[in-house]
């Protein structure tokens, strides 16, 4: 089964560009991306702030179109749900209770509202906040959203999980226990994962591989391997080797320019 | 415990104090006996009216004018306001017409109504609905455009794509509190558009005010004015627990 899949990349993106037309000024984002992401990897996305990697997860998504390249996914049929992302801000629905939330992707399966609700409060436990359930989002702290947001994209249990920035707002306990439970589902289901993070010694510690964005417009700069079993070890003398490295491939480009931003 | 109980009782105060000054207003000389009538005798005049029918009927006839053309406008203008929030062609098409017909007040169309349905409940219904939808449409519309983007966004990723999807998952939810400020300012105003709606002769409360003052009887003008106040105050409270019901997600 490996074998067969391993031929047949999930996530097949080709030439990939993509810029902004704004008041007639263009800017160009992404050009020339290519990545190939097998069948149950885990890519860990970095690179520097505003170099493209939210607006990669949206074109992966289908929330934004490419201005040139092909992009190719092909999530397994047999899941519930193709994909799912977690988005960089929570963006959790006001007018639903947190495991109303969760369960809002569910809505789009043949789950009856009990099941739906039970998968609801089943993904809420992986994140440690089943007992908030009732409560409105607002009545959440920042990480809680997060957490929340992050259970919605697991709760439609899908064949590829795109994950943006999703423990960022966490203390490191919660984190660490996050990223072990993300393991687990992972390795249990058999996702495919793209994980945007600005931490490195994160990316190493859960990701196959790591894919570097750097440049403007952003194109893959480096991919490194993390050659390491698991369960691994917070930082192991191998992964303060490879942390270095990932950071000379980030900064390659030198710190983003003054003018990154529109306005 | 104290501050409070007395800020509570404030607008009773208020009242009671408002009402005695209204009732000695005459007997000081600060108004003619004959143009004001007096609070005291107002039960009295309530009581005339009731026993007659009168009220009950009045009441009763405005009320359904009051909740067709409510309802009739509120439909109409909640609707025209979805699909002109959702789609930028209609938004277009209609703006133009909007520009025109909107400052047009609701009396100039009694001519018309009279023409169309002639002096009866439906003309009534028509005008009121037309004071009312204006309201409820650009309360719609404003509130539908200005849905936040990030949150359609997840309805589309979470595989909710098309327009009626994204209509009931994430616009009309997001909409409902800008949809219900306009709703709540449409019940007052479709009260003065019952009132302009029944002075062309359509029996409710208004034509009843009508004639009581062409006969000079001033407490019964203002036993429904009052009435009018009272059922506005009704409607009022009944709205505003519909909409705690329904916006309980707001802080
Ligand atoms: N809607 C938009 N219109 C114009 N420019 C945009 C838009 N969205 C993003 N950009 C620009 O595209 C670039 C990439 O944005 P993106 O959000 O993908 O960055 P990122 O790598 O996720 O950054 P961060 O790590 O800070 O989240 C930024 O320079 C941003 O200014
Ligand atoms: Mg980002």
């Amino acid at each position: 089964m490996e074998a067969v899949t391993k031929l047949d990349p999930v996530i097949d993106i080709r030439g990939l560009a993509l810029s902004f037309e704004q008041n007639g000024q263009r800017t160009d984002v992404l050009r020339g991306l290519d990545l190939a992401v097998e069948q149950g990897e885990f890519i860990a996305l970095v690179g520097a702030s505003g170099v493209g990697k939210s607006t990669l997860l949206r074109v992966l998504m289908g929330l934004a179109a490419p201005t040139a390249g092909t992009v190719q996914v092909h999530p397994d049929p047999a899941a519930e749900r193709p994909m799912a992302l977690v988005f960089q801000d929570a963006r959790l629905l006001p007018w639903r209770r947190v495991w109303s939330n969760v369960a809002f992707g569910l809505e789009k399966t043949s789950l009856n509202k009990a099941e739906r609700r039970k998968r609801a409060m089943q993904a809420l436990s992986v994140v440690g906040l089943a007992d908030l359930a009732e409560r409105w989002p607002w009545q959440l702290s920042g990480g809680q959203r997060q957490r929340v947001s992050l259970a919605r994209a697991l709760a439609v249990r899908p064949s590829i999980l795109l994950m943006d920035e999703p423990f960022s707002a966490l203390d490191v306990a919660t984190r660490e226990g996050l990223q072990d439970e993300l393991i687990r589902v992972w390795r249990q289901m058999g996702k495919t994962i793209v994980f945007v993070t600005h931490d490195i010694d994160e990316a190493i510690y859960l990701a196959d591989r790591i894919v570097a964005l750097g440049g403007k417009p952003g194109e893959v700069k480096a991919v490194r391997t993390v050659d390491q079993p698991r369960p691994r070890k917070r930082g192991s003398i191998a992964m303060q080797d490879l942390a270095a490295l990932v950071k000379a491939d980030i900064s390659a480009e030198g710190a983003p320019q003054r003018d990154d931003w529109v306005i | 415990m104290t501050r409070s109980l007395l800020n509570r009782s404030l607008p009773a105060i208020g009242l009671v104090a408002f009402l005695l000054a209204w009732e000695a207003a005459p007997l000081l000389g600060l108004a003619q006996r004959s143009l004001v009538p007096l609070p005291s005798e107002l039960p009295a005049a309530f009581l005339r009216e009731v026993k007659s029918g009168i009220w009950q009927t009045s009441v009763w006839l405005s009320l359904s004018h009051y909740t067709m053309g409510l309802f009739v406008g509120a439909g109409a203008g909640v609707g025209l306001g979805i699909v002109t929030g959702m789609s930028g062609v209609a938004e277009g098409l209609l703006a133009w017409v909007n520009r025109v017909l909107r400052p047009i007040p609701g009396l100039a169309w009694v001519p018309f109504a009279i023409i169309w349905f002639g002096v009866n409940q439906s003309g009534a219904v028509f005008i009121i609905s037309v004071g009312v939808f204006w309201i409820v449409y650009f309360a719609t519309h404003g509130a539908i455009r200005s849905v936040d983007r990030d949150l359609i966004e997840v309805a589309k990723a979470f595989g909710f794509a098309s327009a009626p999807e994204r209509l009931i998952k994430v616009l009309l939810p997001a909409a409902t509190p800008g949809i219900l400020v306009g709703l709540r300012t449409a019940l007052g105003q479709a009260w003065m558009a019952v009132v302009a709606a029944e002075l062309f002769g359509v029996t409710g409360l208004g034509s009843r005010m009508m004639q009581a003052s062409s006969l000079l009887a001033t407490d019964i003008v203002v036993v429904y004015m009052l009435t009018m106040a009272a059922l506005y105050g009704l409607m009022d409270a009944l709205f505003m627990f519909a909409q705690g019901r329904l916006l309980q997600w707001k802080p």
